[in-house]
């Protein structure tokens, strides 16, 4: 188990290594730092000062490697539109981002797997093939437009929730919640709705279409013919086997939620991390730009390393294979 | 008179189709006494694993019992098999390696089934368990490990204590070892024959393999293209097949009498026909050397064990004879 | 991360979107009329100048009295009618999604071109070629999967305005988007062309190809690339769907489409401001504009799929 779990991390420190290279090469080589800091009227003295204090003479390795110690200490440089730390602007929006993820994902997973299994169950009945039509739409439905939609329809027409903001907040330490205000719920909703719903689509049509094909299998009809009920077939048996080649999709799946939550927080003018890449985008904000790659990035290797790990604790067979040292 | 343990009257079975219903199973009759080992034989196709899978009601949908009775003990099972199914009928599959589910140790997938039909506490149900293990020849102190980790007769042998581990009445195999290896195939045949014994449990034993039916079983039934053919005493059928195709399933039988390696051994002319396409008359007819004008329009009657024109016709012929 | 159960997800989920008996029954009248909406929105589209009531960037054509006009109603000052009603600007809506209209679909066939162009070309390099090369190009292909391409393009669209001097940012801004959009959707052709490649690439004819002395671009161009056609065109044109989307989910979000050229995207952006105060058609029509070009483009590459059936993996 730990030659596993010491393989798969050599892994995904190579990976972060290369987004870290990316990262670098946008906030080295896109623009010139120098001039973004100092304006184009700067002096000659100035400009050097200032290229041999940010080390822009070294080696490029030499700045690699300083860029990417810098970000182990959670320094990213400071920001060029407001000049503040790109760390400090990250850590005000991250929890806007992360509870908004988090309850999308909760709503996609839980939401997704429940439908997946009951239309896999009760396939050909009438509740499920509408289900099944609807999800058609939800997946080739624009995400924008699912909010603008639930937009119209929940705070235009009907005034029951607010169209933009977190609502009031609490603050916890470090942590800035919206979860423990009314007015903070009521404003998570709509956007929550609009990040998990194309989620929660694809997972439900995933894990039907897995159910189905696990309740195919042979060893289903034999738990059948031990006398199991349908109930502990469907829930002990056929589940857990659905489960495993869903854990991979969903979990790049949530992974994307993340990215999706530029879209959402754009819609409902979330105050989260999305919406700052967004506002670097436009207004070329080099560093936050590849401060974001470099979060997201550690972000996806993160869930990558947790879905492999899940993946050898739920199937036995792949724990064997890799014991054996034979690799996945 | 006392209630035969299993009655099968007049099953037949039909899979509806777009255009057509195709009927898989017509009238199959048949009565099983307790602690009997009765076998189907029959090529691919002709409905045994049906007729087992209808016993148990686990008929894949669209199938489904069209006409016919099955009562077990008196008590009529078909439509609500659910309640006796595991009890008291059990069932072993043809392939050990996917019978088994491959993410829950076997131990586990014991003790389930050892709870949910005998109601034991879990610590009993581990005891019990473990001794069915050993009953069947694995380690007990195996029954942590996942099925993966056991060879395929192996596996074939923890189906069969599964299947045997809430004391059923009678155990279905369906083709239990035709996936196994050769070497082992008798052995897995021989535990499941002593392991019913022993309990009193009757058997129902699929196979397409005359040498199986000979070795294994008290009585055996022949079917073809849904119809059952022929239906005795195993040593008697061997001995003095009536059906044409009995014999022509004997005679392409290697291992029943030592024949030498070089003999060419017969095969039936032709194959059965499928479903959408079969003849009128006796089904067997368009493959019958000794085929009477009246095979290929009426249906045989099932008399004397048998259903075959020719087979009547020579009993009211000897009837005549001696009359 | 970089085993091949990572790998194979999108394409694994694309199969169950496409394998459902939901769409057999409704797919054959539904790619009919999918490939009629199709032509019909290319057809407007091209011929814009032509088919437009007014140039919606003609300056001279506004009339601001126009404002706000809704559809279908007499103007209560000038007393013109507009069949999908006007904007803040008095501009004629329909004109706007029309013109819109054409900067989405040029912009969505420019970038699955390139996408198309990049895909093709390192796939038949990485089949036929093979070894480190090979090893390369797929693995960046499989990093930038696990990404969604939604943020590699704005990614790549961040990075390009950086590069482009900012007096020329609006100006080439449709480049920018095309370049981006393509740039992080070529992975699926790459892969399927890969595929294919290394399957023909073992065939008799390709073996005498190479004994006769034909060159390697020879065989590459004329042997194998003839043989990918069908899967190509079938990812072309999901890809394309995507593409509109991307497109139009950038302009929606600002990091688009400029100002001076608005698409699809823009327009439902503008549209949005509007919908507190009544303003309804500024975001209805031209949302329902993109909702017929994407659901339409999607039934017809799923059609395709079907119909061309070849082995997308």
């Amino acid at each position: 188990m730990l030659i596993i779990l010491a393989r798969r991390l050599a892994q995904a420190m190579l990976v972060l290594l290369l987004v870290a290279l990316i990262s670098f090469a946008i906030f080295r080589f896109v623009g010139s730092p120098v001039e973004n800091i100092l304006g184009q009227d700067a002096t000659v003295t100035d400009r050097n000062e200032l290229i041999a204090r940010m080390g822009l003479d070294d080696p490029i390795p030499v700045q690699y490697a300083r860029f990417v110690w810098k970000a182990l200490n959670f320094d990213f440089g400071i920001s060029y539109r407001t000049a503040e730390p790109v760390a400090d602007l990250i850590a005000s929006r991250l929890p806007a981002t992360l509870e908004l993820a988090f309850i999308s994902a909760l709503m996609a997973l839980s939401a997704g797997i429940l439908l997946g299994i009951f239309t896999a169950i009760k396939r050909g009945g009438f509740i499920a093939g509408f289900v099944m039509t609807t999800s058609l739409i939800g997946v080739s439905l624009p995400t924008f437009l699912i909010g603008v939609l639930l937009i119209w329809l929940f705070s235009v027409e009907l005034g029951w929730l607010p169209s933009f903001g977190r609502g009031d907040t609490v603050r916890l330490g470090f942590w800035e919640t919206g979860l423990l205000t009314v007015s903070g719920l009521k404003s998570l909703i709509l956007p929550a709705i609009t990040l998990g719903l194309y989620q929660m689509t694809l997972i439900m049509r995933l894990v039907r279409s897995e159910m189905l094909e696990v309740l195919r299998q042979d060893f289903i009809k034999f738990a059948r013919a031990r006398g199991l009920p349908e109930r502990m077939v469907h829930f002990r048996h056929a589940l857990r086997n659905t489960l495993v080649p869903v854990t991979t999709v969903a979990g790049l799946q949530l992974g994307s939620i993340v990215a999706f939550a530029i879209i959402t927080e754009t819609v409902f003018q979330w105050p989260g991390v999305g919406l700052m890449f967004i506002n670097a985008v436009y207004f070329v904000d080099i560093p936050v730009m590849s401060a974001y790659l470099l979060l997201v990035g550690t972000l996806f290797v993160l869930i990558n390393l947790i879905v492999d790990l899940l993946y050898l604790a739920i199937d036995p067979r792949i724990r064997d294979r890799n014991l054996r040292g034979g690799g996945g | 008179m006392t209630t035969p343990l299993l009655h099968v009257d007049g099953l037949s079975v039909e899979f509806p189709q777009r255009r057509q219903r195709l009927q898989a199973l017509d009238g199959i009759s048949f009565t099983l006494e307790a602690g009997e080992v009765l076998g189907f034989v029959g090529e691919s196709g002709a409905g045994k694993s049906l007729t087992g899978a209808a016993i148990m009601g686990l008929l894949e949908p669209p199938g489904r019992i069209t006409a016919g009775s099955i009562t077990l003990e008196g008590r009529r099972i078909d439509g609500n098999a659910a309640g006796v199914r595991g009890r008291e009928i059990g069932m072993i599959f043809q392939d050990p390696l996917t019978s088994l589910n491959p993410l829950r140790t076997v131990g586990d997938q014991l003790v389930e089934t050892i709870q949910l039909h005998l109601n034991l506490p879990a610590e009993a149900a581990g005891a019990r368990a473990a001794q069915l293990l050993e009953e069947v020849g694995i380690d007990p102190a195996r029954r942590g490990a996942f099925p993966h980790e056991f060879s395929g007769g192996m596996r074939q042998r923890i189906v069969i204590a599964l299947a045997l581990a809430p004391e059923p009445k009678l155990i279905i195999a369906d083709e239990p070892t035709t996936a196994l290896d050769v070497s082992i195939q008798a052995q897995v045949l021989a535990l499941l024959r002593r392991l019913c014994k022993e309990r009193g449990a009757a058997v129902i034993l699929i196979t397409h393999d005359m040498g199986v039916i000979a070795e294994t079983t008290d009585r055996v039934a022949v079917l073809y293209a849904g119809r059952l053919v022929e239906d005795g005493l195993t040593a008697a059928v061997i001995a003095a097949p009536r059906h044409p195709y009995t014999r022509g399933l004997m005679a392409s039988t290697p291992n029943l009498d030592a024949v030498s390696v070089d003999t060419v051994l017969p095969q039936i002319p032709g194959s059965m026909p499928g479903l959408s396409a079969l003849p009128d008359g006796c089904r067997f007819h368009p493959r019958c050397d000794v085929a009477l004008p009246d095979c290929s329009r009426v249906a045989p009657v099932f008399a004397h064990g048998v259903a075959c024109h020719k087979f009547a016709a020579e009993q009211k012929g000897e009837a005549a004879d001696a009359g | 991360m970089t085993h091949s159960p990572h790998t194979a997800p999108p394409t694994r989920l694309q199969r169950v979107l496409a394998s459902d008996f939901v769409f057999d029954f409704t797919r054959a009248p539904l790619a009919i009329l999918a490939a009629a909406v199709v032509a019909f929105l290319f057809l407007v589209a091209i011929l814009a100048p032509a088919v437009a009531p007014t140039n919606p960037f003609d300056p001279a054509s506004l009339n601001l009295m126009n404002g706000f006009t809704p559809p279908m109603t007499d103007n209560m000052f000038t007393g013109e009618r507009f069949v999908m009603g006007t904007d803040d600007q008095g501009r004629d809506l329909l004109s706007a999604i029309i013109y819109g209209l054409r900067v989405s679909l040029f912009v969505g066939v420019m970038s699955v071109l390139l996408a198309m162009g990049i895909g093709v070309s390192l796939g038949l390099v990485a089949g036929y070629v093979g070894g480190w090369l090979d090893n390369l190009i797929m693995r960046i292909a499989d990093i930038q999967l696990t990404f969604p391409s939604i943020l590699i393009a704005m990614l790549i669209f961040g990075v390009l305005r950086g590069i482009i001097p900012p007096d020329l940012r609006d100006e080439m801004a449709i480049f920018v988007l095309i370049a981006a959009i393509g740039l992080s959707e070529w992975v699926p052709f790459a892969r399927t062309v890969r595929a294919t490649t290394l399957v023909e690439k073992e065939k008799e004819y390709v073996q005498a190809a190479r004994l006769i002395g034909l060159r390697r671009g020879q065989i590459m161009w004329r042997h194998i690339l003839p043989n990918v056609i069908g899967p190509v065109l079938v990812i072309a044109t999901i890809t394309l769907a995507l593409a509109i989307i991307a497109e139009a989910t950038l302009s929606f979000l600002g990091v688009g489409a400029p100002p001076t050229e608005p698409s699809l995207g823009t327009l439902i952006r503008i549209g949005q401001d509007y919908l507190f105060s009544g303003e309804w058609w500024i975001l209805t029509f031209p949302a329902v504009t993109l909702l017929a070009l994407a659901l339409s483009v999607n039934l017809l590459g799923d059609w395709l799929k079907d119909t061309l059936n070849p082995r997308l993996r």
